[in-house]
């Protein structure tokens, strides 16, 4: 079974192979913060950082313990997961951008402690060797995005799913209908991270070397530009946004300009409709969310 | 069936409540009025949890729900038509209703009450795939009152049901929430238009500045000349 697989693998254009498990690590990572920003609500800016515990994790469980691919996946997941908890019920439990600023700190903190830990390699990072499993990575890959879209278009028909969008909508009325926001704030925002926890250890393992300067701020921003511009709370919309942010460098020799001009659209749109600007005493998280509420407008009659 | 005793209620340094008792019985019509500012809906907040109490008990059959957290209120059967409806924008109507069974179960007695809530408001059947967002004012008040009535609560907290809503419009709500209350729900409703929650209402309570200062039987109310003249605009 892996021999075939590995040579429908061999089949591909290596550089082909190469954009596409990108794609499909930038999906999986996307639809992680789509659970946790388009279904409910919240934003998260230090997505990444959880994506680095994922990394870490894994490339040490390979490394030290030689653990099947399999597992270490949803051990790196679980890692993540638990993280999010800790920062998520002190922070969760009030409304408003509390969380936004706890990820922010904790991604930063979070880098310094992997640079000066010794089972990290401190600034040096980590080699990864090669996943201990038969079947090849981009297979992986592929499974992974299609359990995560699976799980996520199963979560969002469901009543968990519902109550979500509900606290997104409106958290004081989705409470008042009986839903425990705080519990399922915390629920979503563990789910989010596990996506990202497994993202993180797929990408260690696709690139083999992992540096905690990889996974800074301008990662976390790439990963929501991916789910605000392909559509908060659309599955399809997050595969493209992923898709078109991941393919776009590789079509244009000149990446960097580029990422800071798209960052810079973006940004210029969204002042357009927060004319008072990031320090106006405005609420971020509503900046981000209104453009897309911007059509839905309430009536009044 | 509920009980408020002696409720206070500060946001920060400000009072808002001083020694608020009130009480509503079994299908009963409960009207509370007063002025901008007087806090009739941070009695309805504070019923539902979303506004913590400075001091007071509120009992609801026989169980003291002063400190308890809004979803568990929700559970014990208390459903809450907020001010300005709070309708969720960019939900469809059903998901809309959906949301207001939450807390039940039963598949089959929650088919009965989209029946009964589409039975009432056909407009809200007409619309029930469109955003909640896209429907008038008052569509929006019903679908939040339907939204109430899905949970089957047992009491229903309705604040300014008549905001926003031209003249004929009130008066149809009014006659809804009248049916509701003969079918069995009682219902502790916050109004400033005095005149429409006293010609529904059983008894009512006048609330000035935080405290009760007039209580008693809605007709009595309605024509004592205090009551007239400061909010029957005589």
């Amino acid at each position: 079974m892996g021999n075939f697989l590995q040579n429908v693998v061999n089949q591909i254009d290596p550089y082909v192979m190469q954009i596409l498990v990108n794609i499909g690590i930038g999906i999986i990572l996307a639809l992680g913060l789509n659970v946790i920003t388009g279904l409910a609500g919240q934003l998260s800016l230090g997505h990444a950082a959880f994506m680095s515990i994922g990394a870490f994790t894994g490339a040490i469980l390979t490394i030290k313990l030689g653990m099947p691919f399999g597992v270490n996946l949803l051990c790196s997941g679980f890692m993540a997961a638990l993280f999010s908890v800790l920062i998520g019920f002190p922070t969760l439990r009030l409304s408003g951008d509390y969380l936004a600023i706890a990820t922010l700190g904790f991604a930063e903190i979070l880098k310094v402690v992997f640079l000066n830990l010794d089972i990290t390699n401190r600034a040096l990072g980590l080699s990864v060797p090669p996943p201990y499993s038969s079947i090849p990575l981009p297979v992986y890959v592929l499974i992974s995005v299609v359990l995560a879209v699976t799980a996520l278009a199963l979560m969002q028909e469901s009543r968990f799913g519902r109550a979500l969008k509900a606290i997104r909508e409106d958290e004081i009325a989705a409470e008042a209908m009986g839903v425990n926001a705080t519990r399922y704030k915390i629920q979503a925002f563990a789910i989010g991270s596990f996506y990202a926890g497994v993202g993180g250890c797929l990408y260690a393992h696709f690139i083999a070397y992992i540096n905690p300067s990889d996974f800074g701020f301008l990662k976390s921003i790439d990963i929501l530009n991916m789910v605000v511009l392909g559509g908060l709370g659309s599955i399809p919309g997050v595969i493209l946004g992923a898709s078109l942010l991941t393919t776009a460098p590789e079509f244009l020799g000149f990446m960097k300009q580029y990422r800071m001009l798209v960052y810079g659209i973006i940004l210029i749109i969204l002042m357009l409709f927060r004319p008072n600007g990031l320090l106006g005493g405005v609420s971020f998280k509503e900046m981000v969310l209104k453009i897309f509420r911007k059509r839905t407008q309430p009536s009044r009659a | 069936m509920l009980t408020i005793r002696n409720l206070s209620v500060n946001y920060g340094a400000i009072r808002a409540l001083t020694g608020v008792s009130l009480q509503v019985q079994r299908r009963e019509i409960i009207a509370l009025i007063g002025a901008n500012g007087a806090g009739k809906t941070t009695v309805l907040n504070t019923i539902s949890g979303i506004v913590p109490a400075t001091g007071g008990t509120i009992i609801f059959e026989d169980r003291d729900i002063t400190r308890i957290p809004p979803h568990k209120i929700a559970a014990a059967g208390i459903a809450h038509v907020p001010e300005g409806r709070k309708v969720f924008p960019r939900m469809t109507v059903i998901e809309n209703l959906e949301m207001g069974a939450y807390i039940r179960r039963d598949k089959e007695g929650i088919k009965a009450s989209f029946q009964e809530v589409f039975q009432r408001f056909p407009r809200l059947s007409e619309r029930k795939n469109q955003p909640a967002a896209t429907l008038s004012g008052g569509e929006q008040q019903m679908l939040a009152m339907g939204r109430a009535l899905m949970a089957k609560p047992q009491l229903v907290l309705m604040d300014e049901p008549s905001m926003g809503l031209a003249p004929l419009l009130v008066e149809t709500i009014f006659e809804i929430i009248k049916e509701i209350n003969q079918s069995g729900t009682t219902i502790l409703l916050v109004e400033q238009n005095a005149h429409m929650a006293l010609s529904i209402a059983h008894r009512a309570y006048v609330l000035e500045i935080g405290e009760i200062v007039l209580n008693g039987n809605a007709a009595e109310l309605a024509d004592n000349p205090e009551v007239r003249k400061a909010y029957l605009g005589e």
